[in-house]
Parts: structure tokens; C-alpha cells; sequence
């Protein structure tokens, strides 16, 4: 499982830190590395990028994994530097600027927006397949999931907008009921999909969402 | 006569569609209205088509009662969650609307409010169900109406899918789900039509072809190319194309009723749906074109 994440338009960066002139940078080791969003090479890149706004840096730092506790750690060791500056500039996921959030008093500022969780198909290409919608359906649907490969999150088959397998929003995006049709159809189950599926419970954890193990 | 009583009488049945303003300007719909309502046995309004913010289906719909024609109530999943489908259904029983036609909707990004969320609470499958629930007098939470509805339902069907299997075990969920009837995507194709219909009259339902006026050779390749389940065959464009200057509009109405014409006199469906698309007006040229 990969957190998937795209840097924000540096403008954005930019109206973000317009009250700051100190800034430390962290970025994590594990999915922004992978994607090239917030590894030790980006994270150098925007130093630079915020030296030539005139922001001071006073430090950086690539934790391993940035959602895991031992960030606290981390934190602690580079308090000096982080103590220097007037703001965090996170280059991880949503996850990791959430632990931040939790060790240090200073504004936490992000730098890449979140936009979904995947598995790497191929190296490089990222692909959504499951929404965490909390009643996993792929056991009806050839392990594909409607919820997440569907535009619309269609349970009981495809729409009208569906054109030689391919999704009306995007000629170049499978149709995910004609995906999971192929292969009923090869495992000889196609019953399932003639099965009604009734109105989805939205609120299987109502948000906010927490669990708590026994 | 109610257009349950006209699916069920055997006459071969005539529904048109009108597509409400963007505006509160309901001239050109009433105008639109008055000149189908005794042309055709009742008039779908569409519901934002193409995922295009418009005035709202149910108010078009209460102007065809207000001028004495028979409204189908198109709804489509895409705005509104079970609440707010439900609710509507209500306010569209009180209201004297007794048609309604259940529809996934098109997808957010296709129209003109790009960045909104598209709901898909339920889909047509599931809202076919609800119509059927609320018509026991229970709603979907599991409670009592305090009054209840009665709607004959229908649904679409595209029958040049390809592929068609996938489409095809839509279509019987929809059966079983309630539907009484099915407009369908516009078809072009009559023998593969009627190959459609072989398959569909093992059904309880009435199947009304969708009959999409071409206006233009350009505008049929588009389509074909474009439009998801449409299919125009080559003859029917070189026929369009051959047309001469200024006349590709009347080609296109005269072929339209040519194919009504055909789907009656060879009893291959139980009707028409006709779309018209912006030129509403010649609806009754069509009619007249397939001796109607």
C-alpha cells in the first residue's frame, strides 16, 4: 500500500508560508520517496526553491516513516533546528502531518495534498483499488472493486455510459463493470453479478472513523 | 388516459421529451409542451441532462400537468441521496406525477459544474426498488408513510452496447427491480434492434425505441463517435450527406419516420420514444412523416 501524493502548486507553497521567514522542511523515506514527492532529492529541491523566495531554512530532515511514532524521535533530535524556525514544511502525506502535528508546537505546513492510497501495477504507475469503504464487496466481484474502479461506485452492474469497455468519463479508463464481467464470466460465475445488491451503508464507522483492538 | 393504461392498451405508444431551461424563462418549454402534448402519450422531462444545471425535471413536469399533458418524471442518482429521491417522489404523488423514469445519470465531469460531487447514493436498480418500497407505504429507513405513492416506472436500456451481456443482465435486474417499462438509447441498426427485442419480449415490460433525430451527416458521425451506445450504420450518414444544401434536417426527420413507421408496422417493439435534442418543434413533422 502506497499513499499517493502531488506536490501543490508552489504558489499555493508560497501564500502558505507568506507569514514565515524561518522554515524547516521534513520529507518521509517511504511513499514520497517512491513517488518523488517528498525524498531526499525534492525535499534539497525545495530548500533551494525557498532560498531563492528568501525564506531562511534552518534544517531538514528525511524521516524513515513519517506516520510511525518514531517520528517523535526524529523530532526530538532536529528540535534545535526546528526550534530555529517559525514553521514545518511537510513533505509527506496527510498521515505523516498528522504525526508531526502531535510533537510540535510550531504551525505544520503541507506541502503535497493526499490524493489516494494505491498499489504500484507497474513501476511507476499507481492504481487505486480500494476506498476503504468499510464492506468489502470483492468477493462478488471478482476482486475488482466497483466502489473504487467505477466513476460512479456502481454495485449492480454498468451504466449507460459505458462504451467498448471503457468509462464515460475517460476514454483512455477501463469500464470497471466490463472488467469485472470478463472475469465472472471466465470463472464461470456470472450469477453473481445477476445477484441485487441493496443501497450501501454509508455509515458502517461514522466519520470521524477510529478503531479501537480489544 | 393514464400512461400506464396507454402501455397496457396495445396501441403502439408515442413518448417525446423536453429538456427544462437553464433559467427561470419557462417560455420555449411551455411552448415546447403545448405543441407535444396531444401529439404524443406523454413527455419525459430531463433531469440536469448531461450533468448541466438546469431547471429541475419535477418542475418541468408540473408545468406538462399544468398544461394538461402526461409528464414522465426523469430521475437520475447523480444530485440527490435516498433522502432527497425519496422526498421527491412524495412531492411529485401529491402533486398528480405518476411516471417516473429511474436512471443512473451521467457522470459529474461531462457537464457544467465539474468540480461538484457526484452522489450516486443509490443507482437505478436500487431507486427502481425504492419506488416499489415506498408504494408498500415504508421508506428505506423502515417506517410508515402517512400516505404512500403509485408510480408506473420505467427505465433505459441501450441495446447497441458492446458489449451487450454486461447490459443485458442490467436490464433483468431492472425487470426485477419493478421497471414496467424502457425507453431506450437511440438505436439506428433495425435488424439488430430486432434482434434486441427477441430477447426482450420474453419480459413483462413495454420496450419504446429511442428514436434520436439526426439533423446533420456531421452530427451522426459525432454521435457515433461520441455518444456511448450509439451507433448510426454508414448508409444512414452517406444518405444524410447526400442531401442537398439545407435540406439535411428534413432527411433527417424523413428517416426518423421511416424507422417509426418500420418499428409499427412490423409490431417490432411497443412504441417510440422520440429525442428531438433543441429542435422539439419538428416533433410532430416526425409523426406526420411515419403516417402518424
Amino acid at each position: 500500500m502506497k499513499s499517493i501524493t502531488k506536490q501543490k502548486p508552489f504558489d499555493e507553497i508560497k501564500e502558505q508560508l507568506a507569514d514565515f521567514d524561518r522554515v524547516f522542511i521534513v520529507g518521509c523515506g517511504t511513499c514520497t520517496t517512491m513517488l518523488k514527492t517528498g525524498g531526499v532529492d525534492q525535499v534539497a529541491e525545495m530548500r533551494e526553491k525557498l532560498q531563492e523566495l528568501g525564506k531562511r531554512v534552518s534544517g531538514e530532515v528525511v524521516i524513515p516513516t513519517a506516520c510511525d511514532e518514531m517520528t517523535e524521535a526524529v523530532m526530538k533530535e532536529n528540535s534545535p533546528a526546528i526550534e530555529n524556525a517559525a514553521c514545518v514544511l511537510v513533505m509527506t502525506c496527510a498521515l505523516g502531518v498528522h504525526r508531526l502535528s502531535l510533537y510540535l508546537d510550531r504551525p505544520v505546513i503541507p506541502a503535497l495534498d493526499t490524493l489516494f492510497i494505491a498499489m504500484e501495477d507497474t513501476p511507476g504507475y499507481f492504481h487505486e483499488v480500494c476506498a476503504q469503504c468499510g464492506q468489502c464487496v470483492l468477493g462478488e466481484t471478482a476482486a475488482i472493486c466497483p466502489i473504487t474502479a467505477c466513476h460512479k461506485g456502481l454495485v449492480n452492474g454498468p451504466c449507460g455510459g459505458t462504451n467498448n469497455g471503457k468509462c464515460e468519463v475517460d476514454k483512455e479508463k477501463d469500464c470497471a463493470w466490463t472488467l469485472i464481467y470478463q472475469r465472472l464470466k471466465e470463472q464461470g460465475r456470472l450469477d453473481l453479478m445477476r445477484r441485487y445488491f441493496p443501497p450501501r451503508n454509508y455509515q458502517v464507522v461514522p466519520r470521524p472513523r477510529t478503531l479501537k483492538i480489544p | 388516459m393514464v400512461f400506464r393504461d396507454v402501455l397496457n392498451s396495445g396501441k403502439f405508444v408515442v413518448t417525446s421529451e423536453v429538456a427544462p431551461p437553464k433559467g427561470t424563462n419557462l417560455d420555449n418549454l411551455r411552448h415546447h409542451i403545448d405543441l407535444l402534448k396531444d401529439k404524443v402519450d406523454a413527455i419525459n422531462v430531463t433531469d440536469h441532462q448531461s450533468s448541466v444545471m438546469r431547471f429541475p425535471s419535477i418542475g418541468g413536469c408540473l408545468a406538462i400537468k399544468e398544461q394538461g399533458g402526461e409528464p414522465i418524471l426523469q430521475m437520475t442518482c447523480r444530485d440527490r441521496n435516498r433522502l432527497a429521491l425519496q422526498a421527491e417522489l412524495l412531492l411529485a404523488y401529491s402533486r398528480g406525477i405518476r411516471n417516473v423514469l429511474c436512471l443512473t445519470g451521467d457522470a459529474v465531469p461531462v457537464g457544467d459544474h465539474k468540480e461538484a460531487k457526484g452522489v450516486f447514493d443509490l443507482d437505478s436498480v436500487q431507486l427502481l426498488k425504492t419506488i416499489r418500497l415506498l408504494e408498500t407505504g415504508k421508506d428505506l429507513g423502515g417506517n410508515d408513510l402517512d400516505g404512500a405513492v403509485e408510480f408506473c416506472a420505467g427505465a433505459i436500456v441501450t441495446p447497441e452496447a458492446n458489449p451487450i451481456e454486461p447490459q443485458l443482465i442490467k436490464f433483468e435486474k431492472k425487470v426485477e427491480a419493478g421497471a414496467e417499462f424502457f425507453q431506450t438509447q437511440g438505436i439506428y441498426d433495425l435488424d439488430n434492434f430486432g434482434r434486441f427485442m427477441e430477447y426482450a419480449r420474453q419480459f413483462p415490460v413495454k420496450v419504446l425505441a429511442g428514436i434520436i433525430l439526426l439533423s446533420s451527416a456531421r452530427m451522426a458521425k459525432f454521435m457515433t463517435e461520441n455518444v456511448p451506445g450509439i451507433f448510426v450504420p454508414q448508409n444512414l450518414i452517406d444518405e444524410l450527406a447526400a442531401a442537398p444544401k439545407g435540406e439535411a434536417l428534413s432527411r433527417g426527420i424523413e428517416i426518423a419516420g421511416r424507422m417509426i413507421a418500420t418499428l409499427k408496422k412490423d409490431a417490432i417493439c411497443d412504441g417510440v420514444h422520440i429525442m428531438a435534442i433543441g429542435r422539439e418543434e419538428v416533433v410532430p413533422d416526425i409523426l406526420a412523416a411515419a403516417g402518424m
